[in-house]
């Protein structure tokens, strides 16, 4: 049977060589496309990285200069206004998932929040225009935030409701003991306790949908002009770089560039602060 | 081939931290040698050094002689892998693999040192599950049911079955009972009664009773030091050292 | 971890004598606590309105759920009730006749998120795989960070590197090359723009590659670490154990993680429009231009006119909708099944 005095097989050192290796070039393979993709937008973006471009709106098509500056400010009005609707609805599901829903009740909204989380951001712009858009009879700055405020909702409150459940019962309990009501238990003590986890969960969510354009295409519709008025079409910076994109014109292409450099430059940042908060294990009180 | 083992200096680490110093002994052929000692020891990590199985760890390191026979476990140029198949190992939690079938988890094994063979698989499978005394309970279900099925005592024969199934010389049982019923407990050890007339069975336990029992040889380690090594009936009713007496009558541990 | 012992101490001895009963909800015990001790009425008013709130909240997710759901079906009534079933089966696209179908956009949708597919799973799991049994800790970090800035890259920044950077590449260097040896199948044949069905499917892999990646991690680090130990103590080499140790094992949830992976492949819509070319056709090459159900609205939306036109676009968002909610259902329970309903961390 067995032969006690061989070794293994060549064949199975070498499948084992190669299995390793492939494993490990295509671990390395992946990291290439990042590395493209973000040293393009630097590459190409930084040639148009001037004042200008964050002072001034776009110039009429053929003329240069100009800038995306009302599209980072409209971008920076919806983020903000899609927080106002996206993380009160989002942490105070995640209480209610925390605190109140370890049963059907709560199952129910979860499975909620999972089918929220996987409708595609078009959809999502769909139903905002036909919330908002249609029955205001114009396209505007709030519709948008209304649909990018929707997509904060399942990142934030699932993020919320982990993090709530890794304070202990035991501080709850504490709390209780103590006479303080339910409702300041959770407020102060609980929420307080996780509160740089929710805190990174809503970065999360915000750098999700700052990048966001399709939610946008038909309902901020986008604006070559200043405008602040909740009520208008605004220019925001993810849709002013597809826009630009597509035009035949290579200052257009050099302004598209130069955004993407702006929107990834705020994002990464974003993330990467995320990452190192979450890793320093800011979330006190957990064992 | 008389694989008795032969271990001269060995030290083990977790990182910085030493688990084993300068263990030295002679585990006999063909015989049960039992590990004994107070929780933690050093007897499982002892017996994950004889087949390499300790370094499998992150952050861990070995060295000294360890040589089975004639074959140093720890030589220069010596596949690890190789000495796995020749030294076989049983788990304190019986663990078949849950995606093959019964007779699937007795020939992994054969199959990945390239036996195809039906015949022959047919045949180790079934030698290799009376061996482990699963034969009978067992012989209608071999491809129908998961390696996962079974009782907690039948998982935990199927695994001995399985590391028979490749003819190791030398068997390792790291608490092989401490997880099942009192019934299942003394099937294994009947099992091992049977088995140490083929192999060179080592088995660790924190069950004196057990030592007691199956073994023909008990070592007695303490803080990763091998106290004594002595014959079983020898060790429990006059043993050398002060330490192995207070173990034994249960001053601690 | 007992928490009995620890929170006797910290309790009052006043209040509750009762015995640690772990049956007692918190909100139990706060009833039993003597009216003085909880102090006034108020207070207990407050907690009904807290956790009215709270509630409120809840319910606002189904709600909108619930409304994006009524709004898809009920704006797409005039198209079904026109079209009916044969909707998905028909090629015709005419805005000025008003008569449309769904097929081509289906089949783009499908066709482009396989190709992603084929391309993503293998380096994925590969990337997975190494993450967890093969990296060394100090590389750890860095590469998982790297894998998962690649997901905060916004759509339409892929789109745009798909435009001007990956189609010429494709078009220069790659297509060729398929052409050449792998044309007999009739994946790679026409004429070579660079962007095209093709294109579309790379930009997808590398977009649904960190999710999918992720998901697998998880996985994987959630097979026990005895079933690695018993294929070792066999004599398998570090390959031979991966196999039929770790992937056999994860197998259901690494099948869920490429399930969630093509849900995520399905909706995308900024970078898949900005390299498909955005014509419905069905062809049998991977050269030629596509559509998807996304890409058609992103399009043709703002410009459509006509309430069929438009509800036949709302359709293809409901069409959308229904697909993805049944592929991202059926991955969560692939992925569940492994990991027990270990929270996700990657989804979110």
């Amino acid at each position: 049977m067995l032969n006690s005095s061989q070794n293994i097989s060549l064949y199975r050192r070498l499948t084992n060589g190669v299995a390793i290796g492939l494993i490990s070039l295509g671990a390395l393979i992946v990291t290439v496309p990042l590395f493209l993709i973000l040293g393009t937008v630097v590459y190409r973006g930084m040639g148009g990285l001037n004042w200008a471009f964050f002072t001034q709106i776009p110039k009429p098509i053929g003329e240069i200069g100009g800038g995306m500056a009302n599209a980072i400010i409209g971008s920076v009005m919806l983020l903000g206004l899609a927080s106002l609707v996206g993380v009160p609805l989002g942490v105070g599901a995640g209480i209610f998932l925390a605190e109140y829903g370890r049963n059907k009740w709560g199952n129910i909204v979860r499975f909620t929040c999972d089918v929220l989380n996987g409708v595609p951001s078009i959809v999502i712009g769909l139903t905002a225009y036909a919330l908002v858009v249609v029955v205001q009879k114009h396209f505007s700055l709030l519709a948008g935030a209304v649909a990018l405020g929707i997509m904060m909702i399942p990142t934030i409150s699932r993020t919320t409701e982990e993090v709530l459940l890794l304070v202990p019962q035991s501080i709850r309990e504490a709390a209780l003991g103590l006479g303080i009501p339910r409702w300041r238990t959770i407020l102060s003590v609980v929420l307080r306790t996780a509160s740089s986890g929710i805190v990174t969960s809503i970065m999360l969510a915000f750098a999700r949908i700052a990048g966001e354009t399709a939610p946008l295409i038909f309902t901020t519709l986008g604006n070559s002009y200043w405008n602040i008025n909740l009520n208008q079409p605004t220019a925001a910076l993810p849709l002013q770089i597809y826009t630009y994109a597509l035009m035949p014109y290579d200052q257009a292409h050099q302004q598209a560039w130069t955004g993407a450099l702006v929107l990834i430059s705020m994002i990464m940042l974003t993330v990467i602060l995320f990452r190192f908060i979450a890793s320093r294990g800011a979330i006190k009180g957990n064992n | 081939m008389e694989a008795g083992i032969h271990v001269k200096d060995l030290n083990a680490w977790f990182g910085a931290k030493q688990a084993l110093f300068n263990i030295g002994m002679e585990i006999p052929a063909k015989k049960a040698t039992a590990i004994i000692g107070p929780s933690g020891c050093g007897k499982s990590t002892f017996v994950r050094c004889l087949n390499r199985m300790h370094e499998t760890l992150p952050d861990t390191r070995v060295e000294g002689t360890v040589a089975i026979g004639d074959l140093d476990v720890y030589g220069k140029g010596v596949s690890p892998v190789w000495i796995r198949r020749r030294v076989g190992m049983v788990f304190q939690k019986p663990n078949p693999f849950p995606t093959m079938t019964i007779y699937d988890n007795v020939a992994a094994g054969l199959k990945l040192n390239g036996f195809s063979n039906r015949r022959e698989l047919d045949n180790v499978v079934e030698r290799s599950l009376k061996h482990a005394a699963l034969w009978d309970e067992v012989k209608d279900d071999l491809k129908k049911k998961s390696g996962a099925s079974l009782s907690g005592g039948q998982q935990q024969r199927l695994c001995i079955a399985r590391a028979l199934a490749v003819e190791p010389e030398v068997l390792l049982m790291d608490e092989p009972a401490s997880a099942l019923d009192p019934i299942s407990t003394a099937k294994v050890e009947d099992l091992i009664f049977e088995l140490k007339k083929e192999y060179t069975v080592v088995i660790v336990t924190h069950n004196m009773q057990q030592a007691a029992r199956v073994a023909d040889f008990t070592a007695f380690f303490l803080m990763g030091y091998m106290v004594e090594l002595d014959k079983t009936e020898k060790m429990f009713t006059k043993p050398s050292d002060k330490r192995t007496e207070d173990y034994i009558t249960g001053r601690f541990g | 971890m007992p928490t009995a012992p620890e929170h006797r101490s910290s309790r009052s001895t006043e209040s509750l004598e009762e015995p640690d009963n772990p049956t007692l909800t918190s909100a139990d015990k706060l009833k039993m606590v003597p009216k003085s001790r909880v102090g006034s009425q108020e207070k207990v008013v407050a907690d009904r309105v807290f956790r009215g709130l709270v509630i409120l909240c809840a319910l606002a997710v189904m709600t909108i759920v619930g409304l994006i759901a009524f709004e898809l079906v009920s704006q797409s009534r005039i198209s079904i009730t026109k079209f009916g079933f044969k909707f998905l089966a028909k090629q015709i696209w005419d805005p000025v006749a008003e008569d449309f179908g769904a097929l081509p956009f289906i089949y783009g949708t499908i066709v482009s998120s396989l190709v992603a597919l084929c391309i993503a799973v293998p380096l994925a799991v590969g990337t997975a795989l190494f993450l967890t049994e093969l990296c060394p800790k100090q590389l750890r970090g860095i590469l998982s960070l790297l894998v998962e800035l690649l997901s905060a890259i916004p759509s339409v920044i892929y789109g745009l590197w798909g435009i001007f950077v990956l189609s010429p590449f494709l078009r220069i260097y790659v297509q060729p090359f398929l052409a050449k040896y792998f044309g007999w199948t009739g994946l790679f044949s026409g004429p070579k723009y660079g962007w095209g069905m093709l294109a579309a499917g790379v930009i997808l892999a590398i977009m649904i590659l960190p999710i999918i990646a992720a998901i697998t991690r998880e996985v994987i680090t959630a097979v026990p670490r005895v079933q690695r130990e018993a294929a070792l103590a066999l004599g398998a080499t570090k390959w031979e154990m991966l196999r039929i140790a770790v992937l056999r094992n994860a197998r259901p949830g690494i099948f869920g993680a490429v399930i969630l992976g093509l849900g995520r492949a399905l909706g995308e819509t900024m970078a898949v429009t900005m390299v498909i070319g955005n014509r419905p056709e069905i062809a049998r090459s991977l050269f030629a231009p596509g559509h998807t159900l996304a890409s058609v609205i992103a399009n043709e939306f703002t410009e459509a006119v006509g309430s069929v036109y438009l509800s036949a676009l709302v359709e293809m968002a409901l069409i959308l909708f229904v697909l993805t909610l049944i592929v991202n259902a059926l991955a969560g329970l692939l992925v569940w099944s492994i990991t027990r309903g270990m929270p996700a961390r990657a989804i979110a």
